[in-house]
């Protein structure tokens, strides 16, 4: 398992950077959206691969910890996919007003090709 | 202390938020009333900074940093706010610049834009919440909120400008806040801990096989807090942002980069200062070099800029690298002085981009500066010239008063005597002597530079002001409405007051920069806060 993610979030990471790199806004938002999901998933990593490991304790008898997840990066994890939500909600307005008023898609809002 | 001044620790965080929640609650048409709502909030804000200022420094006593715990969580496990000296004094800060920019936004800029008022006193709460935070996760969802707020101001005005700078502004911060979430999660998979009195106490133990990971959390959050300061080569963004940006807003936003450089002070001395064991300094070379770098580059820039508002935006960019390099020479004796330099160069620059505006009126900077029509109608109704009278009235000899500020800015920006910008920058290289004997070659180079770049600022401000303020042009009159000249005066004054009361503002910084660099007392204070029914404890 571990293979598969640390896989996961390279693919991500790699498509993403390329992706930031891109002239298109549109081609990097989608770049950090990639980004973000394989942060996120790098937040879930920080507390450790666990399976069939739940991730709250059951109300009442003493527990041994080890038997459980972390539950804080799951709780990170939370917040961060908010934020990164929001924000690329926020990226596309942005995209929208510079594609109005430029004419243009290019990140610079001008296109030095043509 | 009585029950409420107990939560004073959350006010500078609440207040903004309900008040801005509350804005948002009426519409433009209510413009006045919006206005009021966050002209009294600021105000109230300064007080609220001024009385946690007089809290955590007692006359005559060692005070623990004031903590504050959220829910009255046990520190580890819940969040806590914390205020030191360190952090009161850039609460102080902060709610000045908050009040003379929204002051000065009054005379006509908050009318630009819909929900002005609303994104500003989020930007406060944001800041406000990265000073008083004591909780790593916690500080990146109060940078977000100040991001988002940001976001939101730099587009205030609209205008095609705008929007491209406010594209690459998002774009970078975007990326640089997954640059932050990495860095934590590295650290948290290290040390097990997100609060930073738990995390100084656990870096030490840190096994050796260990540090490399931890290193490079601490690396890689380092440099998401270095983009938000403008090191070199990270800050290509911050001057055209800064340039587009409303006056007010850039006014505001010079105490954003200061947030990076007060997040770095604080991390390293907490986690990577003296007591840190194998992980203690590591990072203090690259602030060193990286702050030279970013003082010539911002020095170049200042001599190469076509316009004021570029100029003061790599003024920012010196004022960041003179920061970062002071810090990173690891010197004790010149963390006060740089901390002085900071007080004294925000101010000034702040004043600087409120009094551009003015001068440019008319100008060419017109065409940068000028409000366009909102790009979404919705119930945004009625821009600027249509609106009501300006308040107050224009000032008769307006040349006088705007050239002299222009002077006074100068002076205070180049680091000329007498004005305070001279004390600070003097101090910083008196610091830097005045060590342990031998100078190395690193620190000659930072004094040769700070000097160098005063010199160039000098030349590019003598030459902007002769073009802007002495050349006689067929330029319509010079306007200056009382709104706007009254934030300017306050914080010219609050620089000629750094300068008349520099002892003893000089003596509380140094008491700063001592509470700052004891780890173990700000550990203590924090892991050791008892639980009190209001959550709150007071030294």
């Amino acid at each position: 398992m571990e293979v598969v993610l640390a896989l996961a979030i390279g693919i991500l990471t790699a498509s993403g950077v390329w992706l930031l790199l891109r002239p298109r806004t549109f081609q990097v938002i989608l770049g950090l959206s990639f980004l973000s999901y394989a942060v996120n998933l790098f937040i879930l990593i920080s507390g450790r691969l666990r399976t069939d490991a739940p991730p709250i304790i059951a109300r009442g008898d003493t527990v041994d910890a080890s038997l459980y997840a972390d539950p804080l990066p799951q709780a990170l994890v939370l917040t961060a996919i908010v934020i990164a939500f929001a924000t690329t909600a926020l990226l596309l307005v942005m995209l929208l007003i510079s594609r109005g008023l430029t004419g243009t898609d290019h990140v610079d809002g001008e296109d030095r090709d043509q | 202390m009585s029950g409420w001044a107990a939560h004073l620790a959350i006010a500078p965080i609440l207040l903004p938020l309900v008040v801005s929640a509350a804005t948002l609650l009426f519409d433009e048409r209510r413009r006045k009333l919006k206005r009021w709502m966050s002209f009294a909030t600021t105000g109230a804000l300064l007080a609220i900074a001024i009385a946690l200022l007089r809290a955590t420094d007692p006359y005559g006593v060692a005070a623990a940093p004031l903590v504050y715990r959220l829910g009255d969580w046990a520190a580890p496990f819940g969040i806590v706010l914390v205020v030191d000296r360190l952090s009161a004094l850039m609460l102080l800060l902060t709610s000045i610049l908050g009040f003379t920019s929204l002051f000065y936004a009054l005379a006509r800029w908050d009318r630009a834009g819909p929900r002005f008022h609303a994104l500003f006193l989020l930007l406060l709460m944001g800041v406000n919440g990265a000073f008083l935070t004591g909780d790593i996760f916690n500080l990146f969802v109060f940078f977000e909120v100040l991001l988002a707020a940001s976001y939101g101001l730099v587009l205030h005005g609209s205008g095609t400008t705008r929007a491209k700078a406010g594209l690459h502004y998002v774009a970078i911060n975007v990326a640089t806040s997954l640059l932050f979430l990495i860095g934590v999660s590295l650290i948290y998979s290290v040390t097990g801990t997100l609060n930073m009195a738990d995390l100084a106490a656990r870096v030490p133990l840190v096994p050796r096989e260990d540090l490399m990971l931890l290193e490079g959390g601490a690396a890689i959050l380092g440099t998401a807090f270095l983009v938000k300061a403008g090191m070199w080569p990270l800050c290509f963004w911050l001057p055209s942002t800064y340039a587009a940006a409303a006056p007010p807003v850039a006014a505001m936003f010079s105490i954003l980069s200061k947030v990076g450089i007060y997040v770095i002070l604080r991390l390293t001395t907490l986690l990577f200062g003296d007591g840190a064991g194998r992980a203690a300094d590591f990072a203090d070379e690259w602030m060193l070099f990286g702050g030279l770098a970013t003082i010539l580059y911002g020095t170049l820039g200042v001599l190469s800029s076509q316009t004021l508002v570029r100029l003061a935006g790599h003024y920012v960019l010196i004022s960041t690298g003179i920061l970062l390099a002071a810090l990173g020479t690891g010197r004790p004796t010149v963390v006060a002085a740089a901390l002085f330099y900071l007080v004294s160069s925000t101010l000034a620059v702040s004043a600087f981009y409120l009094i551009i505006e003015p001068i440019g009126r008319g100008g060419e900077d017109e065409a940068v500066q000028a409000i366009a029509e909102p790009v979404f109608e919705d119930e945004y109704i009625g821009a600027l010239e249509e609106e009501e009278d300006e308040i107050g009235i224009a000032i008769p000899a307006t040349i006088a008063v705007l050239g002299g500020g222009f002077i006074f800015c100068a002076l205070l920006l180049s680091g000329l005597p007498p004005l305070s910008g001279f004390i600070a920058k003097f101090t910083i290289i008196d610091g830097l002597l005045k060590g342990d004997g031998s100078v190395p070659a690193a620190v000659w180079a930072l004094i040769t530079l700070i000097i160098l770049s005063g010199l160039a600022t000098v030349v590019a401000m003598t030459r902007a002001g002769i073009d802007l303020i002495w050349t006689p042009t067929e330029r319509p009159q010079l306007q200056l409405s009382i709104v706007e000249a009254i934030p300017i005066g306050i914080l010219l004054a609050l620089c000629l007051a750094l300068m008349v009361q520099a002892g003893a503002v000089m003596e509380y910084i140094e008491r700063a920069a001592r509470t700052l660099g004891d780890a173990a007392l700000y550990t203590s204070a924090v892991l050791d806060a008892p639980g009190a029914n209001g959550g709150a404890v007071l030294p």
